[in-house]
């Protein structure tokens, strides 16, 4: 089951104040599409201005990266840059 | 080299001699800019082209009234004016998908008022005219009437109990459960790792101090300028300077109401952008006008409207909380950011919070931030926006706890180093990383070791920025004589063309003087992200390798036809096709095998569209010397050097002048630079005598040292560069001004008149 | 109202236009000769971006009003280079990487080409107080006074 972190925020919002939470996906719409079923609304709140770091990687736009069973998906602010 | 397999692949080059990269070659761009003839935003001209003026509130804060246009248009030589009336209804949560926060709606607001002004400089109409002196006297005779109100015009005046509320539809976000009442604080955003209070418990000495900063500007000296021509078909084309040519048009098209495909957007040469060329301000409006007028209308701002209306960086203040052990070990962090967003929700202060901590392997740390609006310019993306006021709280902080604990300010940060595997505060674990190199490069230098006289003080600071990837698009053409057009979607803002030309001279391996790189509009290639956020060499530059090598698969494509042999016999080497069977065939360069595309298929290209992804976070370490006047509190710098990671320099001479040039906009940041406003919210330094940016007779010269750390995410080992040197220079200079006086100064800037009142001990 | 015929000189050439009485000499350059070389960074003679020689002074160009171009030698930064031949300065901004947007350049390559004319050997200090009316927010000011060392140092060794 890969570990899903999510942000503080969205956490207290959706999920009880939890930010850690295991799912198990192939890749991150997967990912969401079982936290939405868990936390409804929480799909189009973390599609707003967020990235996602997964294994350590950052994605600014986050679709279909691969999921493996012992990742660890963490959703983050967006990166702008001046 | 050059394989089908290849492409995407990442290849460490790190160790290998290269034939091109690394080169200080001249600049493609560098004589049309050294004679003049280089176009920027304003030195375009269309046939028929009339002259656009905005109409900017006086006023902090007020409800529009009434706007009478009618003596305007009565002008001799007026063609047309707007208001807020002639462009379409955004929806209030219209935001751009997947992006940073952008709000359409507040864009769309921000460019020209509709029933609010929000700060002095507010844009609230515009008049198109035939000449530029018409077009200003037009703008006289429109009449506004205002209701004025309060302005709020501190996070701390905005965040009181009775305060005038900015916006009546914002409440603030990130706390749960949502308040009720509207409210000026428009969002809080929190990191946590570990266990803040338990680390704090374990601390043998925990030091905590509050540090200010005032609204600065990126400060680039070419006013922003358009010119926009629509035909009666609706297709239009803007002529601009801008940090993205496709950003202008997605924003422009999405403001007017228009589709995309409408609007083209044709890049000028830009005049400086740190991020406050990100966005739009003129362009909607020189676009509705020559629509209304049914000519080219052109518009260029003025140094005042630059400052008054456009986004200046937030100002803020930081609270930095640190604990360590008594051998220096720091076991828990705290951070505290207030930043002021301006009108409009959306300050840095997010990243600010994922920054501050970031070079240190801290298990505990907890990060807050609130984005606070007051009645002052929309801000704007600066170079590492958010990053320097919260390394200012963290790094003069450090300084605070080194005394404390009796430790030499660099080796506390040696000692605490985040290095490949720590986690960042915000989360995400790094990969391999150079910031204890930079430590050791500074501890090896000699500014490090040089003496100090009388009132002089030595300051050191740390920096990160996290530097992005993103969508890049290349197509890299071979010419019939061999020589190669190398086109990018993205502005040059700091001499990118030139590393373009030498990555994909290493990929070709022909002469980067036979390689013209160009930045192309918006229908000359594929979309293209804006440059920001450092990532044009690095992300652009892997969209060029990528694309010179799928032109490479296109030559040895043609060299086998040309043998009449299978393609899996041909390699390129040196610029070359060689056959592996090497008797019968001879190597064939670039220049004999483009003679004969039309034989073998046709015109040669590569290309590739990519979004990059393994950018490489850059840190920096500053060191600066400095001698403090005690009987005026005037600083001068005497000594500076700028140390960071780069990954791996393309072109020594533009990555040393990011270095440069991040830290002296750190200096005027430090020193002198702020926005002073009036108590009812007017902007009293609109010009460059008073805000007060370095000059060449301030500075010494900017010393740097380039440590090259390959970042594994690119082929080259590229790190972005451009933002994380003007992340460290506030503390480096608050550090060193503290121990120049022996005091601790936590406001900035740092002006005469401040520094003698700290000084003075008022 | 009608507009002010102007006589002048520039860069060499004998010139003439037209313009308002408002009308300063760098919008006439700029909007009625198309000499867009000089640039407007603030129209209050802080930034330099319009330095040219008016009779052989260093001016900003946005203080000076169009009409007191009449019958004066004015010279531009598209009068530097001669021909393809670039001036030293010119050279050497180029070699040593001493502009990175170059919006400011052409009002520091008129101003330090002042300079030299002034004194063909000065100091580091010497120099960055000279082109202190010059402002350049990307390079940091270090590699445009080492281009203009080096420039000095090739004028007077040539």
């Amino acid at each position: 089951m890969a570990k899903v972190v999510l942000p503080l925020e969205v956490a207290r919002a959706f999920a009880d104040g939890e930010t850690d939470h295991a799912v198990e996906a192939r890749d991150v719409r997967a990912l969401v599409r079982a936290l939405e079923e868990r936390f409804p609304g929480i799909a189009e709140r973390l599609s707003r201005g967020t990235a996602v770091a997964v294994d350590g990687e950052i994605y600014q736009d986050w679709f279909l990266e691969e999921v493996r069973p012992d990742s660890e998906v963490r959703f983050l602010p967006a990166i702008e840059g001046g | 080299m050059g394989n089908e397999e290849d492409i995407g692949k990442i290849i460490d080059y790190s160790g290998r001699e290269f034939q091109y990269i690394g080169k200080r070659t001249i600049r493609p761009d560098g004589v049309d800019k050294v004679t003049g003839r280089a176009n920027f935003g304003a030195d375009f001209t269309v046939n028929g082209m009339i002259h656009g003026r905005v109409v900017r509130s006086p006023h902090a804060h007020a409800k529009i009234k009434k706007i009478n246009v009618d003596k305007a248009l009565k002008l001799d030589g007026v063609k047309a004016v707007i208001t807020g009336k002639d462009f379409p209804e955004i929806d209030i949560n219209d935001k751009a998908v997947g992006e940073v926060v952008v709000s359409y709606y507040d864009m769309a607001h921000n460019i020209i008022a509709r029933d609010k002004v929000y700060y002095d400089g507010h844009a609230v109409a515009a008049v198109a005219a035939t000449t530029p002196d018409i077009a200003e006297k037009a703008a006289k005779l429109i009449e506004v009437e205002y209701d004025v109100l309060k302005p709020v015009m501190t996070a701390a005046q905005a965040m009181k109990k009775n305060a005038p509320v900015l916006h009546k539809h914002i409440h603030t976000a990130g706390v749960e459960p949502a308040p009720e009442k509207p409210s000026n604080v428009a969002s809080r955003t929190e990191f946590k790792l570990g266990d803040p209070a338990a680390g704090f418990a374990d601390a043998d000495v925990i030091v905590e101090r509050e540090f200010s900063t005032q609204t600065v500007h990126q400060g680039y000296i070419e006013p922003h300028a358009c010119c926009a021509s629509i035909s009666a078909d609706g297709n239009t084309n803007i002529w601009c300077s801008s940090q993205g040519q496709f950003m202008v048009r997605a924003y422009t098209a999405k403001i007017c109401g228009m589709e995309t495909s409408k609007v083209k957007v044709i890049p000028a040469e830009i005049g400086g952008g740190f991020g406050g060329k990100t966005v739009v301000y003129l362009e909607p409006l020189a676009v509705m006008l020559a629509k209304k007028a049914g000519r080219p209308v052109k518009m260029v701002m003025t140094r005042d409207e630059v400052l008054r209306a456009t986004g200046p960086t937030s100002g803020g203040t930081a609270r930095a909380r640190i604990g360590a052990k008594k051998d220096g070990t720091i076991v828990a962090g705290e951070l505290e950011l207030v930043y002021e967003a301006g009108a409009y929700p959306g300050s840095p202060v997010a990243l600010g919070c994922m920054t501050g901590f970031a070079p240190y392997d801290i298990k505990n740390v907890s990060c807050v931030g609130w984005d606070v609006l007051v009645n002052r310019p929309k801000a704007a993306a600066y170079r590492a926006p958010g990053a320097p006021v919260a390394a200012f709280g963290v790094e003069c902080t450090l300084d605070v706890l080194a005394e404390e604990l009796g430790m030499c300010p660099l080796e506390l940060r040696m000692k605490n180093a985040a290095v490949e595997g720590t986690q960042a505060p915000y989360g995400v674990k790094f990969n391999r990383i150079g910031y204890k190199e930079t430590l050791e490069a500074a501890k090896a230098h000699p500014h490090w070791s040089a003496p100090l006289g009388p009132n002089q003080g030595r300051g050191i600071a740390s920096g990160f920025w996290f530097n992005i990837g993103g969508t890049s698009s290349a197509e890299v053409m071979v010419n019939e004589d061999g020589t190669v057009i190398v086109a990018t979607g993205n502005p040059d803002i700091g001499g990118s063309r030139a590393s373009m030309a030498l990555m994909a001279a290493e990929v070709l391996g022909i002469d980067v003087a036979r390689i013209k790189p160009l930045v192309a509009d918006t229908e000359s290639v594929p979309f293209s992200m804006l440059t920001g956020g450092s990532r044009v060499t690095f992300a652009t530059g892997k969209a060029v390798i990528e694309a010179a090598q799928d032109a490479v698969n296109d030559l040895k494509r043609r060299a086998a036809k040309i043998w009449d042999v299978d393609v899996d016999q041909v390699e390129w080497e040196n610029g070359q096709a060689v056959c592996i069977e090497s008797t019968q065939h001879k190597p064939l360069s670039i220049a004999a095998i483009a003679a004969k595309a039309d034989k073998t298929g046709g015109a040669i290209s590569g290309r590739a569209n990519i979004n990059a992804t393994g950018a490489g976070p850059g840190f920096g370490t500053h060191i600066c010397d400095v001698e403090v006047d005690p009987e005026t509190g005037y600083v001068t710098v005497l000594r500076y050097t700028a140390i960071q990671d780069v990954g791996k320099a393309i072109h020594p001479s533009y990555v040393e002048g990011q270095l440069q040039g991040g830290a002296v906009q750190g200096i005027g940041w430090a020193l002198n630079e702020e926005y002073v406003y009036s108590e009812d919210g007017r902007l009293l330094n609109t010009g460059f005598l008073d805000y007060r940016m370095p000059v060449a007779s301030d500075l010494p010269m900017i010393d740097t040292v380039v440590v090259e750390v390959p970042n594994p995410g690119h082929p080259y080992g590229v790190r972005g560069v451009g933002e994380t040197p003007i992340v460290p220079p506030l503390a480096a200079v608050a550090n060193a001004v503290s121990h120049a006086i022996g005091k601790r100064v936590t406001d900035l800037p740092l002006s005469p008149p401040r520094l003698l009142a700290v000084i003075d001990g008022k | 109202m009608a507009k002010h015929h102007v006589t002048t000189t520039i860069n060499g050439d004998p010139a003439e236009f037209l313009c308002e009485t408002q009308q300063t000499l760098l919008d006439c350059l700029r909007d009625e000769l198309g000499l867009t070389g000089s640039k407007e960074g603030c129209a209050s003679g802080d930034c330099g971006a319009c330095s040219v020689m008016l009779d052989g002074r260093l001016v900003c160009a946005c203080l000076v009003l169009g009409v007191e171009a009449e019958g004066a030698t004015i010279e531009t930064i598209e009068g530097v280079a001669q021909g393809d031949e670039l001036h030293p300065l010119q050279k050497h901004f180029l070699e040593d990487a001493a502009l990175q947007c170059g919006v400011c350049t052409p009002g520091f390559i008129v101003a330090a080409k002042a300079l030299l004319e002034h004194n063909p050997d000065p100091t580091e200090t010497e120099a960055r107080y000279w082109l202190a009316g010059n402002l350049c927010r990307c390079t940091g000011y270090d590699k445009i006074i080492k281009a203009v060392m080096n420039a000095a140092a090739e004028m007077r060794g040539a």
